[in-house]
């Protein structure tokens, strides 16, 4: 499984290498790019663990629509970032610093890993065998039924998100022009032209 | 195919979140596709809703109930924490039906977002594991970021969405990071599993490690100290009866929550908790009364008295205890009542039509409006703690739940800066009747407004004559959580 | 190192000669979809089209292709180099690599995987970057706003893309093409899905950019688009991977709609044809009627645009999903 093992350190290695490069990068709008090779690189990730369907989601919703949405914002701001990124190799040391503290921080909890006597039982398969099923069959399985309690709960989640954006940027502007599609169509001849006999030399 | 779907999950526990759900739907629905303006509509439809979800919550049978595979619990608990909410959200809305008309922000979105939030507050309190919870949380977090933005052409409302917005997420991501851990530590996200797993050993420091973030995450939702700093800015600068909600439900539902994360999934690791208990209920009492002082906006103020009541009820949580918890939940239930009156006071604080916030604005109420001026006054007593008013009572309970747990030094800390908190409380008495008056406010006081300040009033008076019902519904409560 | 060899170098091997062979083979159909699109262009306005190199002008398109690689190549001084060059491949490499899923006719596909239909909406929906990178890095104004009018226009059309995609796989029970082609045994499914079929196609047009939708290049507002200062190959690679996802379009409502490689009737004659060639004949039908829709229909405005992907397709393909998760529930035919 060695081509397996080269292709997660490849993937892997390219997502931080891309994920550092967000933060580093001078021009926003390669910031954005580099964010979407990182997340190409995440989706490899879960293909590599036979998550085909996460992964194409990953790739559909991040990539498709949700960073495209990021670019599109970026590319319109007029902010110059790399002035407001001049701080940034100063407060590298220090956020270095505190990161790795985190680091040993996590390493010294990890040292001390003792696994509840319980834990491996309880967190067994959140899910019956897979079996020949393939994932997507299986998220569809329990999403719905197992699960729809948090899934409507999502849904309502996002419902207020909408309102939310609905509700701070829109104004009704009541001095334009609008398109009523209906009207349009239901505008009949007679209403629209008139026969007029126009004699000659008479005008109307 | 082998794999046996599910039946549809008994959906009889959760039914009053249910009707939430599809009555906010139809209210909004019937908002959007109305051409005029429905904010009044809407609003009444709002509070009959949540009207209808009191009243189903209440005749639910007493006893434990479980649905959707373990991740919502409905129990005596929830319920009564499910009441309090329901009041104290459908009064903001109530509240909020003058005032967002005087400020020319009259949208049906506004009572909608509202009964939002309050689904969220109630999925929160029946959550049985840490994604139920995060997903209340969410729900609830979100509509309150919006409202606390509503007046968006208003840039202190707008600042105070976004500061909201901005440190809320940043305290999600905490509580997030620190329930991965615990599922990592523990392999669930069920809160009986964790407790049955981290009761058969010595729990692991990952596990402790996320429970501290976890706490992180949940103390900003109650703004305890240290993480409180949003706290005055978002008060002062949201719409007043959104203020009125911030210091109300959310913060009974938060506390719910913190009790049943608690005593539902780290009963064994208490220990390790009561330390972080005690150290944010102090510190939350203290800042709460010392920052007060200096106050002189009367929103300001009552985001730091909010902070400091926090500290309070943190002080039954630290006990431990099922007198512990009793006193929580009495504490809250006072302290909500008890702020409606506040807010309700606030509201009518208008001159020329227009609202004013400074405390020195209410000088020489006491002779324009005699009435609303005494009851405010024993609202502000009632906060302060002084006896025989609802306040000492609620304060009563966690003290004496803290000395009976050992915890001599949090009780007087916590006596000695309800002490110092006394002190602002009593200026705002001082200003109402002993400092030379200002011109007299707006009359006659919006009608929902008298009736409200009159029942808090009331209530805050003669609790001691009657305390019965609520205290055995508290010690219900507190039965139910530890079962 | 023999199992080495046997496990990834002859599987490897094998899926680089079948890409290749699709590639030549999808580069010549491209060729002639071009030279077609231009001839029933010429048709319907009553013009001759190009007739003049090779017979009937046959070779028109290999003559295009020296011209482009033969020019110079010019990239704006004041443009993001790297981004500007990038753009291009990033289009023509997303569109080819989309054809690997798509199956030709029984077992002819280079990888017949399970989540086939994904695979295509998410290159389609990577569609849209070549188009933003070439419009942002060319730093100039059309281009620019055409960049900003394609990126909302594609992700707009993706959702009711979506949306039709979910119909079909609920009525055929496979993300796989290949599944989803043999569901179509009894019925192709623009029959029982006849309005997904239309709100598929002009998504499709959408979603390539193409006329009636082709307001990423409408040439009396923005000169020529996002490809305003492209030239030469770069351009050429534009133009090659618009058309190359055109045919994908085609290609994919041939699959999702009109029975793939299934013979129209499961008797004699029908069946003695290859499933290559009712596929060939099938997309070429389809881009047909691509090539007419562009001859004859005027451009949207940009409002009308929106408003048609948000406010008819979005609702009424929501609603026709509620509708055939119904009717295949409560008849009891969802396939297992």
């Amino acid at each position: 499984m060695i081509v397996t093992t080269v292709a997660f350190y490849l993937f892997a290695a390219i997502t931080v290498a891309s994920g550092f490069m967000v933060i580093s990068a001078k021009n926003p709008v390669h910031s954005v790019l580099f964010l979407i090779l990182a997340f190409f690189n995440a989706a490899a990730l879960f293909l590599l663990l036979g998550a085909e369907f996460v992964a194409l989601i990953l790739v559909i919703v991040y990539v498709g629509a949700v960073a495209v949405l990021f670019l599109f914002v970026v590319m319109m701001l007029d902010i110059d970032f790399s002035e407001l990124r001049e701080g940034f190799l100063q407060y590298l040391p220090v956020g270095a610093l505190v990161g790795l503290i985190l680091l040993v921080e996590l390493a010294l909890v990890f040292g001390g890993w003792v696994i509840a006597p319980g834990a491996a039982h309880a967190g067994a398969e959140p899910v019956a065998a897979f079996g020949a099923l393939s994932n997507t069959r299986m998220i569809g399985f329990v999403l719905y039924t197992k699960y729809v309690y948090l899934f409507q709960a999502a849904g309502m989640i996002l419902l207020v998100a909408m309102i939310g954006a609905i509700v701070l940027t829109l104004r009704h502007r009541q001095d334009i022009k609008r398109q009523v599609i209906a009207n349009q169509v239901g505008r009949r001849r007679e209403d629209a032209v008139e026969m007029k006999n126009v004699e000659p030399g008479q005008g109307i | 195919m082998e794999y046996k779907l599910a039946t549809l999950p008994a959906l009889g526990p959760a039914f009053p979140e249910i009707i939430l759900a599809v009555g906010s739907l139809a209210l909004l629905m019937y908002g959007a596709f109305n051409k005029s303006n429905t904010a009044r509509q809407v609003s009444i439809g709002a509070v009959i809703l949540q009207m209808i979800a009191l009243v189903v919550v209440a005749v639910q049978p007493l006893g434990r109930m479980e649905t959707f595979g373990g991740m919502f619990v409905s129990d005596d608990f929830s319920r009564l924490i499910k009441i309090l909410i329901l009041l104290g959200s459908s009064t903001a809305i109530i509240m909020s039906i003058g005032y967002i008309r005087h400020e020319k922000m009259e949208r049906f979105e506004f009572p909608v977002l509202i009964t939002l939030a309050t689904l969220g507050m109630l999925m929160m309190v029946s959550a049985n594991g840490l994604i139920s919870l995060y997903m209340g949380l969410e729900l609830q977090s979100l509509a309150l970021y919006v409202i606390a933005a509503f007046n968006r052409d208003n840039v202190r409302s707008s600042e105070a969405g976004l500061k909201y917005f901005v440190l809320g997420a940043l305290s999600s991501g905490m509580l997030l990071y620190g329930m991965s851990m615990v599922y990592g530590f523990t392999g669930s996200t069920e809160f009986d599993a964790i407790a049955h797993v981290l009761g058969q050993g010595r729990p692991s420091l990952g596990v402790i490690f996320g429970l501290v973030f976890i706490m992180a995450g949940l103390a900003f939702k109650v703004s305890a100290v240290p993480f409180h700093m949003w706290t005055p800015d978002v008060y002062e600068g949201s719409p007043t009866p959104v203020t009125a909600l911030f210091a109300g439900a959310p913060k009974v539902a938060a506390m719910a929550l913190i009790l049943r994360v608690l005593f539902g999934a780290f009963p064994a690791i208490e220990p390790e908790w009561q330390q972080i208990v005690v150290f944010i209920s102090i510190a939350s009492m203290v800042l709460g009364a010392f920052a007060a002082i200096g106050q002189t906006n009367i929103k300001r103020l009552m985001a730091y008295s909010s902070i400091g009541h926090m500290g309070f009820a943190l002080v039954g949580l630290a006990a431990g205890s099922a007198d512990g918890i009793k006193g929580v939940i009495i504490y809250m239930t006072i302290y909500l009542v008890t702020n409606v009156g506040v807010f309700c006071c606030i509201l009518s604080m208008r001159r020329n039509d227009r609202s004013v916030e400074s405390i020195s604005d209410l000088a020489g109420l006491s002779r324009s409006q005699p009435v609303t001026a005494f009851l405010f006054a024993m609202i502000m007593f009632s906060l302060a703690g002084v006896p025989p008013l609802a306040g000492f009572f609620g304060k009563l309970y966690v003290f004496l739940a803290a000395i009976h747990s050992g915890l001599y030094t949090l009780a007087v800390i916590g006596v000695v800066s309800s002490v110092v908190g006394a002190f602002y409380y009593l200026r705002v008495v001082k200003v109402m009747y002993f400092d030379e008056p200002a011109e007299p406010f707006d009359q006659p006081m919006r009608t929902e407004l008298g009736i409200l300040l009159g029942i808090s009033g009331l209530f805050t008076i003669f609790f001691f004559a009657w305390p019965g019902p609520v205290v055995r519904a508290a010690e219900l409560a507190a039965a139910a959580l530890l079962h | 190192m023999a199992e080495f060899w046997t496990n990834y170098g002859i599987p490897f091997a094998i899926i680089l000669g079948e890409s290749l062979a699709l590639l030549v083979a999808l580069l010549i159909v491209t060729a002639y979809v071009l030279l077609a699109d231009r001839k029933v262009w010429a048709a319907v306005q009553l013009r001759r089209g190009p007739n003049v190199v090779g017979a009937f002008g046959l070779l028109q398109s290999f003559a295009d292709l020296l011209k482009f690689i033969f020019k110079e190549v010019i990239v704006p001084a004041s443009s993001n180099k790297g981004v500007f060059l990038l753009a291009p491949l990033v289009t023509v490499t997303l569109a080819l690599s989309a054809w690997a899923v798509v199956p030709l006719a029984d077992g002819l596909v280079v990888s017949n995987i399970n989540v086939g239909v994904l695979y295509i909406l998410a290159i389609s929906s990577l569609g849209v970057y070549g188009i933003i990178m070439g419009g942002w890095a060319s730093n100039s104004k059309y281009p620019f706003l055409s960049a900003l009018r394609s990126a909302a226009q594609m992700v707009s059309y993706e959702v009711s893309i979506g949306f039709v995609l979910v119909t079909i796989l609920m009525t055929a029970g496979s993300l796989n093409l290949t599944d989803i082609v043999n569901a179509q045994h009894t019925v192709w499914f623009f029959i029982p899905h006849f309005p997904m079929f239309i709100i598929f196609f002009i998504s499709a047009l959408a979603e390539t950019n193409r006329p009636p939708f082709d307001l990423v290049e409408a040439e009396s507002e923005l000169v020529a688009g996002f490809m305003v200062e492209y030239s030469s190959s770069p351009y050429m690679m534009f133009m090659l991977g618009e058309y190359v996802s055109i045919l994908l379009m085609c290609a994919m409502t041939t699959i999702l709609f009109l029975g793939g490689w299934l013979p129209p009737f499961n008797f004699v004659p029908f069946t003695w044809v290859p499933g290559l060639v009712w596929f060939l004949i099938k997309l070429l039908a389809v881009f047909f009627m691509f090539a007419m829709v562009k001859a004859m229909v005027p451009r949207y405005r940009y409002d009308q645009l929106m408003r048609l992907g948000w406010k008819v397709f979005l609702p009424f393909s929501l609603f026709w999903v509620v509708l055939t998760a119904g009717v295949l529930t409560f008849f009891d035919i969802a396939p297992k």
